[in-house]
């Protein structure tokens, strides 16, 4: 039987579906067991999932406006440096 | 070649034609991406100026050196690497401290730290407005340190694999396991303080 401790190592490759089957199915019967690990699992994976549905934050207009004016001189600017070096 | 001039042109395309000097082509990579890279900059630099001054060098720095994206990897993927490290930079001047080394060294993965064991409300949004848990959500990473919060906020937020999250930090693929555990128990400790059921706290400490 694994401790809690090894639960808790395996935790994110249980959450994340990344570890082979039978150690899948050892943990499984870890948390069937174990109220403690259960809630820690359940609740840690429902941290994972509320940061993912996170909204990205939206670049305010005169940020945005600056990073165009700012991209449209680089490009100007390697314009100006290919058409030398290729003339 | 037929160029067509849809909304929705596939990536290989935009880059392609960007890199012929196609403004708008560019402008619409930027576009589509800017959000999350202003997001991610003010995750790890936690600092609004900071990330504004990220999302421009990003973008300028990507253009400048789109002859050097080989495009086996995807171009989003190529610009977070190009973001995070203009983001650690901005950390490690305004820190002045080495407490922001993503040095391997500092990371025994070891002292999980479990004391909050309650189960959570079932549904958070009841109890609390969108913006009040934005606010705990992001109060919560931004308590992280350094190392732990750049793994988190590139896997769990902006969702990169182990493998691409590792290559943007020069991690090794098990640094970055380690340190994502620990950030994802550490925020649910946090997070269960705010989220737990009410009277539900009575489990044993572990």
């Amino acid at each position: 039987m694994l401790t809690c401790k090894d639960f808790l190592r395996e935790l994110s490759d249980y959450l994340d579906e990344s570890i082979d089957t039978q150690v899948r199915a050892r943990l499984e019967e870890h948390i069937t067991a174990c109220p403690n690990c259960w809630v820690i699992a359940d609740t840690t994976r429902k941290t994972v999932q509320i940061y993912k549905g996170m909204d990205p934050y939206p670049v305010p207009q005169d940020v945005q406006d600056r990073l165009m004016a700012a991209l449209e001189r680089k490009i100007a600017a390697k314009k100006n440096q290919s058409g030398e070096s290729s003339s | 070649m037929a160029v067509t001039s849809q909304p929705t042109l596939d990536e290989a395309a935009l880059v392609e034609q960007s890199r012929q000097g196609d403004t708008e082509a560019y402008g619409q990579l930027v576009r589509r991406y800017q959000n999350k890279i202003f997001r991610l900059a003010q995750h790890i630099t936690q600092n609004r100026e900071d990330a504004e001054d990220v999302l421009q060098e990003t973008f300028l720095k990507a253009y400048e050196h789109l002859d050097q994206f080989q495009g086996n990897s995807k171009f989003y993927t190529w610009v977070v690497r190009i973001a995070v490290n203009q983001a650690l930079m901005k950390l490690r001047r305004r820190k002045n401290d080495k407490s922001v080394s993503l040095d391997e060294t500092i990371d025994t993965g070891e002292d999980t730290i479990v004391r909050e064991i309650a189960a959570w409300d079932e549904d958070p949004e009841q109890r609390l407005s969108r913006e009040e848990i934005g606010g705990i959500l992001d109060t919560a990473v931004q308590s992280l340190e350094a190392p732990y919060r750049s793994v988190f906020v590139l896997r769990d937020i902006e969702e990169l694999s182990t493998e691409e999250t590792a290559e943007a930090l020069g991690l090794s693929v098990p640094a970055v396991k380690s340190r994502l555990l620990r950030a994802r128990l550490q925020l649910r400790e946090k997070l269960t303080r705010q989220f737990k059921r009410k009277g539900d706290d009575a489990f044993a400490y572990l």
